[in-house]
């Protein structure tokens, strides 16, 4: 029978994806759908003087045009829901349609709906507005100095909030201690997210229950039903909200958007189906972007290597507005992480947001950590190079021993478990390391460039013990929530509070009950993405699925069966201690041919004719399950690049990646979500950059500008992992999600850095391009 | 994004094409493979009112040497042209243009004839048959008549061709031997214009010496552009290191990049001469097979 | 795009030109079944395929022929389907992924890519796969690097392209390929 925790078991999902059966949202074209296409703000600073919607609206097919006007204010403000404590934090209202003022090229002053997405689209070109420009700011340093009003009156000098971690311990005396005191400034450029399926909604009234129903593009409908419920006012029992198959999401689907607010409020006034589906250019203009960090880094430590302390101070530019999770991303997710995998002293991170006229900021795979871990990697290896050390060397001398866990650190937080120096070696091991020192020794010889940049990371995710997110004022608990129900012929239904878009969870999750049940996956079924169907759940990101979710379905699971296990106990008439549970079946011990299998207690418990006392009939359970501490994964890459001294090209020889996320569920969907994840730190290394002119407009507006890597720029990936299980998740699982966008991004660096150090280069800007790399080899500047 | 709205000719026979040119005048624009004409329809920076699709016109996709010419059709697919042995075997520089070019859909439905008659500064096949003493055949309410490829590209997005004309047909004289090409294009990645691309063809004397050299460059201005002064250079001259390296730096003298995303003025112009010195180098090496 | 500081915003003609335009007849076979339709000159290929055909499983990722979400054979070669006119389709011959498994039976591409993790969230998934199967047809024992080039208008954000370069070659060395 099924025991298939630890099996790569091919996914469950697969065969509609292959056979194009995804039921994706712009797939669905319900009886009567009219189609909506935004107006949107071609300047990124502006007040609006006049909207003629004319012309637009006598178009033949044109329902209406709308503007800010027409709301009549009845959708609230898009407020953010992370109100992070102790830093003046500014919340500024947000208004669906533009009121008066555009603040982000991108922002969206009137929508259109008509009978034909072709003729929504004539007619969004019909729409004239006259717009009085505005001063712009796009940098978020020069926003904090520019003078004049700031984008918002509530947030002088452009600021939207300041936040400390001071850390344990006393980090000016640490930093009295030192040797050696290094400064350097990094930037973690904006990058666009870039799902490959760009977002899109459906929204659907009834008048006669008075039911709104929305299918969105979103990594957590739950939270999507909150808020858009204080937004518009629809009481959450009669609103549905569904994600279906969701085409990827990496953070930028988990946002309540404005343009999701209007489409609702356009089918409850219009009484048909309304469908929105952006395009890719709305996509880089209103979707969410990620990172945008300036960083000013001082790390002490002694000669001999030791690394003492690490002091950050970061401007992040938080867009025009505060998105939904946005606040606490480079503060709660970002200021705990710079000390890295290291045993450092004390440490302080001071981070002050800002406002600009920019697409507003959040959540991108990783958010906060990968911004982190490239300080601290970064430092390790410039500290390395200044004082003739081995980068493998100095880190092996600070991480933190592996007896030394539960941990905890200068930060602030308790790392569960690790064991950092064995991952580390296995890695070198892997890659031949010292045997590419010594082809290095001689190819500097020879003039030749090539380098290794190793990158040690630990994260912190398995979002999150809820005292914890609402302490740092994330507006609501981050516990993970499941429903195990089987039905009276044993067949089990796994309600999750998940949503999983690409990661697997269909089949990982009924992986976890495979096991706990001894069913095997074919008689198993995983429900998510629906309000009407699941539980409150809290939805997927931050790595926070598998461990908190699946830790709630592996307890609903436990529970479930030892309640078939009193069942059992009551039928076969023995105590529950002389019974084994082995694969799908009780039986009584010593006695294998006495015994119930699952489906038999199932069927016994919905007849429910012969029940023990005080137990209720039908086998299910649920759990809140509210994780004591985060979890943390981490590892080792090395990445192994030759440069073309003539033109400053990198070419990936060799990328490793030893990952450790506690238990592995599905060994080859782990190594899946570390392959995505490296090439998306690689592609922020190598090749993408959000770019704005002075003006606010996106130069990066489409695939042509904004790279993402092909199969060309991709390289091969190698991994392998250690297991080293969280002690106190239920499943001894951590996360994997996330891990390789936070360590790719330095490793590469790291290995650049390292192969143009023959010219004294310490720091390369990411993206690090041909020409940089040209410009640093051939001593040019600027 | 979708198109605004155009009405759909589609002619049997180039003549029936020409004549609803006369018909639309400005309005009108013929439609090859439409991989660079749809994408910025969709985006609305181009709306003609008439679209005239010339794809199903017999005759006007071949690749073939006649008597002392290659002749290709301008409604030859990028695709065929990476992949004909004729052209991979004789005229390899074709072939690496091809190549480098878009991605495998986008080679599947363009064409040669399109991508020419569009004339993107940043083209490759522009900077590709530069290399080449090529002609292009233009058929208009009059008949035929023939331009060189040096005369053909006038500004951005601007040919030689009249508004009642369609590019027909490219001719390349017949490669003789010893000679040999190559097209390198440093692209920031996949699909990418150039940043960089340089087109050489060379052909060897009977002592091994550059009997003739055409360099064209890709992105370096306004139109392709041939880097004669480094041609004058090599014609006569053993291929030899320094003589390369020299031609290599009169070409990227000669070009006046301009700043975008795609890097900086030193940077383009240092990379002209890098470019152009492999693929003189290749050009030699092939030539010398 | 550049941009002029002030002004008025507004468009031009749309409305003008729509009441002119007449319809075409078109006829194209997908998967092996012969539709005929009245469409729009400007109707994309990929929304005839999607919103007349409602045969969804062609995607849209983007707007400027880059994703290959879109991707579909056309006449046996993989085309990007935002990239075409539905009547520039006339008379042609089309497969889209819901016509690659015949007789209920899968492909061995679909096969290989299920067996190898070659998808995640699934949304480029289609257009990677029909365009792997043109490279299969024309060359059954590709390499790497082949397959890389083949797939190299499909972007994929999910997969980081290894398993999707293993489903491929997988596909390629069962049933000898294709």
């Amino acid at each position: 029978m099924a025991q298939l925790m630890g099996e790569s078991v091919p996914r469950t999902e697969d065969e509609r994806f292959l056979t194009g059966r995804g039921a994706y949202v712009a797939n669905m074209l319900p009886e009567g759908t009219v189609f909506a296409k935004f107006v949107r703000s071609t300047y990124a600073h502006a007040r609006i003087l006049h909207i003629d919607t004319a012309r637009a609206a006598a178009l033949p097919g044109v329902l209406g045009v709308f503007t800010a006007a027409d709301l009549k204010g009845e959708i609230g403000s898009i407020f953010t829901a992370w109100l992070i404590p102790n830093s003046n934090l500014k919340t500024p209202p947000y208004s669906a349609l533009a009121k008066d003022v555009v603040r982000y090229a991108g922002e969206a002053v009137a929508v259109v709906v008509a009978e034909d997405p072709y003729v929504a689209e004539d007619a969004r070109e019909l729409v004239e507005v006259t717009y009085d420009p505005l001063p712009v700011v796009v940098d978020g340093e020069a926003a904090m100095k520019a003078g004049g009003p700031p984008l918002h009156a509530e947030a002088p000098n452009n600021i939207a909030f300041h936040w400390v971690n001071a850390g344990i311990g006393d980090v000016d005396a640490v930093f009295k201690e030192a040797d050696v005191l290094m400064s350097q400034r990094f930037v973690s450029q904006r990058l666009q997210p870039s799902a490959m399926e760009p977002r899109a909604a459906i929204a659907q009234y009834e008048p006669g229950t008075k039911g709104l129903t929305l299918h969105v593009t979103s990594q957590n409908p739950h939270v999507h039903r909150l808020v858009l419920s204080l937004v518009l006012g629809v009481p959450e029992q009669r609103f549905r909200v569904v994600a279906p198959d969701v085409g990827g999401g990496f953070g930028s689907k988990i946002p309540v958007y404005p343009w999701e607010a209007v489409v609702c409020w356009l089918a409850m006034r219009l009484g048909r189906p309304v469908k929105w589906v952006e395009d890719r250019t709305e996509n880089f203009l209103a979707t969410t972007h990620g990172r945008d960090q300036v960083q000013y880094v001082d790390l002490a430590a002694k000669k001999d290597g030791t690394i003492l302390g690490i002091k950050v101070k970061v401007v992040a530019n938080m867009g025009a507005y505060l998105s939904t999770a946005a606040p606490g991303i480079p503060t709660i997710l970002f200021g705990f992480m710079p000390g890295g995998c290291y045993a450092i002293k004390a440490g302080k991170v001071e981070v002050t947001g800002v406002f600009t006229n920019t697409t507003p900021v959040d959540a991108y795979r990783g958010a906060g950590r990968p911004e982190a871990l490239f300080i601290i990697e970064r430092m390790v290896d410039i500290l390395a190079r200044k004082l003739g050390m081995d980068p493998a060397e100095l880190r092996r001398k600070n991480l933190i021993p592996a007896d030394k866990f539960p941990y905890q650190t200068a930060l602030g937080l308790v790392y569960d478990s690790g064991n950092y120096e064995r991952a580390m070696r296995k890695a070198l091991d892997i890659v031949g390391y010292e045997k590419l020192r010594q082809e290095q020794g001689q190819a500097r010889k020879e003039e030749r460039l090539m380098g290794i940049g190793l990158s040690t990371y630990v994260e912190v995710c398995g979002l999150a013990p809820s005292a914890v997110s609402t302490g740092t004022g994330f507006q609501g608990g981050l516990w993970g929530s499941s429903t195990v129900r089987l039905s009276p012929t044993g067949k089990a239904t796994v309600y999750t509070g998940a949503h999983p878009h690409g990661q697997g969870e269909e089949t990982t999750f009924a992986q976890i009950v495979s096991t706990e049940l001894g069913l095997p996956l074919a008689d198993i079924d995983v429900v998510h993405g629906d309000t009407k169907a699941t539980p409150m759940g809290m939805g997927t990101y931050g790595s926070r699925a598998t461990a908190v979710e699946g830790g709630s379905i592996a307890l609903s699971a436990r529970k479930v069966r030892e309640k078939a296990r009193k069942i059992a106990g009551h039928l076969l008439e023995v105590s529950e201690d002389d019974l084994e549970f082995v694969d799908g079946k009780f039986t009584v011990k010593g006695v294998p041919t006495k015994g119930k299998t699952i489906q038999e207690i199932a069927w016994a418990a919905y007849m429910a004719g012969s029940m023990p006392k005080g137990v209720e009939p039908i086998l299910e359970a649920s759990t809140f399950y509210d994780p004591e501490n985060f979890v943390f994964p981490f590892g080792t890459h090395i990445c192994v690049v030759d440069v073309d001294k003539e033109t400053g090209q990198v070419s990936i020889r060799r990328y490793v990646a030893v990952d450790d996320c506690g238990v592995q569920i599905n060994p080859m969907i782990v190594e899946g979500q570390v392959h995505g994840g490296v090439l998306q730190g690689l592609a922020q290394a190598m090749l993408e950059q959000a770019v704005y002119d002075e003006h606010g407009n996106l130069l990066t507006s489409n695939f042509l500008e904004y790279l993402v890597p092909s199969s060309l720029e991709a390289p091969r990936i190698e991994t392998d992992s250690t297991v080293t299980p969280s002690p106190h998740n239920p499943i001894g699982v951590k996360g994997v999600g996330e891990t390789g966008a936070i360590a790719s991004s330095q490793a590469f660096v790291n290995a650049v850095c390292d192969a143009l150090a023959p010219y004294g280069v310490v720091h390369i800007d990411m993206p690090v391009t041909p020409e940089k790399v040209w410009k640093a080899i051939h001593g040019k500047t600027g | 994004m979708r198109p605004r709205s155009f009405e759909y000719l589609r002619p049997s026979s180039v003549k029936e094409a020409i004549g609803f040119l006369k018909d639309y005048g400005e309005e009108a624009r013929v439609l090859a493979g439409g991989q660079s004409l749809i994408p910025i329809m969709k985006l609305r920076l181009a709306s003609p009112h008439v679209l005239i699709d010339i794809g199903r016109i017999p005759g006007l996709s071949f690749i073939r040497e006649e008597g002392d010419v290659l002749r290709i059709g301008a409604m030859t697919r990028h695709r065929d042209l990476e992949q004909t042995s004729l052209v991979r075997n004789r005229y390899p520089l074709l072939a690496d243009a091809a190549h480098s070019l878009g991605d495998p859909q986008v080679r599947n439905l363009g064409t040669i004839g399109g991508s020419v008659a569009h004339a993107d500064p940043a083209s490759d096949w522009g900077a590709a048959l530069m290399a080449f003493d090529t002609t292009l055949v233009v058929t208009g309410p009059k008949g035929n008549r023939t331009l060189s490829i040096d005369d053909f590209f006038r500004e951005p997005f601007v040919t030689a061709l009249e508004p009642t004309e369609v590019l027909t047909e490219i001719q390349i004289p017949k490669t003789v031997a010893h000679s040999g090409g190559a097209y390198l294009k440093l692209k920031r990645k996949t699909g990418d214009f150039a940043t960089v691309a340089v087109a050489a063809q060379v052909e060897l004397d009977g002592r091994g010496a550059i009997a003739k050299a055409r360099i064209g460059l890709a992105a370096m201005g306004p139109t392709p552009l041939r880097a004669r002064r480094a041609e004058e250079h090599l014609t006569g001259r053993m291929p030899n290191p320094a003589t390369l390296a020299e031609g290599a730096r009169l070409a990227a003298e000669g070009v006046r990049p301009t700043r975008d995303l795609r890097g900086g003025v030193e940077h383009k112009r240092a990379m002209v001469e890098v470019y152009t010195r492999r693929a003189l180098e290749k050009a030699v090496e092939r030539a010398r097979r | 795009m550049a941009m002029k500081p002030g002004g008025k915003e507004q468009g031009r003609g749309a409305s003008a030109r729509t009441k002119e335009i007449g319809r075409h007849r078109v006829a194209v076979t997908v998967n092996g079944r012969t539709y005929e339709r009245e469409v729009e000159p400007r109707l994309l290929l990929v929304d005839f395929i999607r919103d007349h055909l409602r045969l969804v499983g062609t995607n849209e990722g983007c707007d400027t022929t880059h994703c290959g979400a879109c991707t579909v054979l056309l006449d046996g070669h993989a085309v990007k389907s935002c990239t075409m006119f539905a009547v520039q389709a006339d008379g042609s011959e089309i497969t889209t992924i819901e016509g690659l498994a015949a007789h209920g039976r899968l492909h061995p591409l679909q096969e290989a890519f299920r067996e190898n993790h070659g998808l995640q969230c699934g949304f480029c998934t289609p257009g990677v796969v029909l365009a792997a199967s043109e490279l299969l047809r024309v060359n059954p024992k590709p390499t790497e690097e082949e397959i890389r080039v083949a797939i190299s208008g499909n972007l994929c954000r999910c997969t980081g392209y290894v398993n999707i370069v293993k489903s491929v070659s997988a596909a390629a060395s069962r049933a000898g390929g294709g």
